[in-house]
């Protein structure tokens, strides 16, 4: 009963903090995932008509992902100071990968006989594209965003370490003073942000999906 | 809509010969089936006339005129495709799918409502149970259905067909062979038609065209290939047993389907005439009653066109080949 006591001081205490952090974090995942979804959906729909460079560009991507996340901060520190520019920057790289790869394998994965036969009809490239490859790949490219977006709450928490802020702030100092109760008021906020944002990609996923699939 | 292929040859990037200098030509309100074991070329031959194969030499016309010349979209939209993996559209309703040509082509919506309407009565689907659905409703004697008459809702003059029904188990497939005999009898489109079926080419062809390594070995038509298989290779293609049976009937070939030319050096003044068109049962009756050795054909204005001998007109009757001599 006393820990709990004790958390809720805590987090009454603390409740600025708790939620000026919370809108910090909410700034730079969001942000964050914008701008990786406009950098990888054209990209991916690119590549899948490209598919000699394919590899390459969803390789360098695979890479990036390898960077430990803490040494990736750490690496643009030098480069681009601190800041939330650094921290954008750093979460934008991680969220790249799940995105493109998502956007290629559904754009690629549809079935060549469908594609056959919009070319056969007479359909230009465009109507293609947009008319059969687009619609039928929106649910991966949905999942590759829901992906991304999980993910990118999660990392977002070592913006801290280049003065960006966000959740980790609170974390850090918890774990500084040796303050459990404050290590999970900002834990809890980071894992239910993570939740919310994944159950309201994962509702859109499905609305985006088209009515005659999986039915 | 008369197709025709000029010395069409395709080689591919990597050197191999698809199709290999071939001419023949379909014509307007035929169906013609292209069929030969995997790898003759035939699906290749048939792409080449929507464009979806460029051709490497030779030419395609489309009633004269020169389908390298066409925009391929404008082409394309003028010409019904139907497939094997049948290719619905899956996000798409049935209504949406079959009115996707006239949309393209820029059709009144009150137009192609209509003509989806018709269509699918024509194929025995009833519109106001199936329009609203999507293919993956349907089984896949139906999603053909509709594959066919998607390539028939733009009323296109010519329709090409790969493979289409050999995805359907057997009944279907039956089913839609006999639906599109009948369909032809009333929309008289000119159809190039793909199978490595022979009993679904026997079937359904006004035409065949045997094709082996991307050559044209035989055309014919389904009663004459089997009565008269042009070498082995067709006529174990066709089937022993067919050409057997068809033997049987052999003197119910037309004169000049086997006449050879006249060479000059023959002898005319003595032998008997026949006009072209009687049959071989007619041609034995004469030569036997007049002891000749051979009969001369003649055409339509009593002019020689051909001569028959005696040991060509045994072998025939007999069913041996020419090749066995």
């Amino acid at each position: 009963m006393d820990a709990i006591q004790v958390f809720l001081e805590t987090i009454i205490s603390r409740q600025d903090l708790i939620v000026e952090r919370t809108i910090e974090h909410l700034y730079l995942s969001f942000v964050a995932i914008l701008v990786a979804v406009a950098i990888s959906l054209p990209l991916g729909i690119y590549i899948s008509r490209k598919r000699k460079v394919a590899e390459f560009y969803i390789g360098v991507t695979a890479v990036l992902q390898t960077i430990p996340s803490l040494a990736l901060f750490g690496f643009l520190v030098p480069v681009l100071g601190i800041g939330a520019t650094t921290a954008l920057v750093a979460l934008i790289i991680y969220a790249l990968l799940p995105i493109l790869r998502n956007t290629y394998t559904g754009i690629t994965g549809v079935d060549e006989g469908i594609i056959e036969a919009g070319e056969g009809m007479g359909m230009t490239k465009r109507q293609i594209l947009w008319k059969i490859q687009l619609p039928l790949s929106l649910p991966f490219m949905m999942a590759g965003v829901r992906t991304a977006t999980v993910l990118t709450v999660g990392v977002a928490t070592l913006a801290t370490f280049v003065g960006a802020g966000g959740l980790g702030d609170v974390i850090w100092r918890g774990l500084q003073s040796w303050n459990n109760s404050l290590v999970l008021a900002g834990a809890i906020p980071v894992a239910l942000m993570a939740l919310v944002f994944d159950f309201i990609l994962k509702t859109v996923e499905k609305k985006v999906t088209p009515k005659g699939i999986n039915s | 809509m008369l197709i025709s292929f000029n010395n069409v040859t395709k080689t591919f990037e990597d050197g191999t010969v698809a199709v290999d200098d071939v001419s023949f030509t379909v014509k307007k309100g035929k169906l013609i089936t292209l069929i030969g074991p995997s790898g003759c070329g035939k699906t290749t031959t048939m792409k080449m006339i929507n464009k979806l194969i460029p051709i490497s030499s030779g030419t395609i016309t489309i009633d004269g005129n020169d389908i390298s010349t066409e925009n391929d979209v404008e082409l394309r939209r003028n010409i019904g495709y139907v497939i094997q993996r049948i290719g619905l559209l899956p996000h798409m309703t049935i209504e949406e799918n079959v009115s996707l040509v006239p949309k393209l082509k820029g059709w009144k919506k009150k137009d192609y409502e209509k003509k989806v309407d018709d269509l699918l009565d024509m194929v025995g689907l009833d519109p106001n149970v199936y329009k609203k659905r999507y293919p993956l409703e349907l089984s896949g004697g139906q999603q053909q259905r509709i594959g066919v008459i998607r390539a028939l809702a733009g009323e296109p003059p010519i329709i090409l067909m790969d493979e289409p029904f050999s995805a359907l188990d057997p009944i279907s497939r039956e089913q839609l062979q006999d639906e599109l005999k009948l369909l032809q009898k009333n929309i008289h489109k000119t159809i190039v038609f793909v199978t490595h079926d022979m009993d679904e080419a026997l079937k359904i062809a006004d035409e065949i065209v045997v094709m082996k390594d991307g050559r044209v070995e035989q055309i014919a038509t389904p009663t004459k290939l089997v009565q008269h298989p042009i070498n082995d290779f067709v006529r174990s293609f066709v089937g022993d047993d067919r050409v057997k049976k068809a033997s049987g009937s052999r003197g119910e070939l037309l004169a000049d389907t086997i006449m050879q030319p006249i060479q000059a050096e023959v002898e005319l003044n003595n032998l008997p005439e026949i006009s072209s068109k009687s049959n071989l049962h007619e041609v034995a009756n004469i030569m036997l009653s007049k002891q000749a050795e051979a009969i001369i054909i003649t055409a339509e204005d009593g002019k020689p066109t051909g001569i028959i001998e005696k040991n060509q007109l045994l072998k025939e009757l007999a069913g041996i080949q020419k090749e066995v001599q």
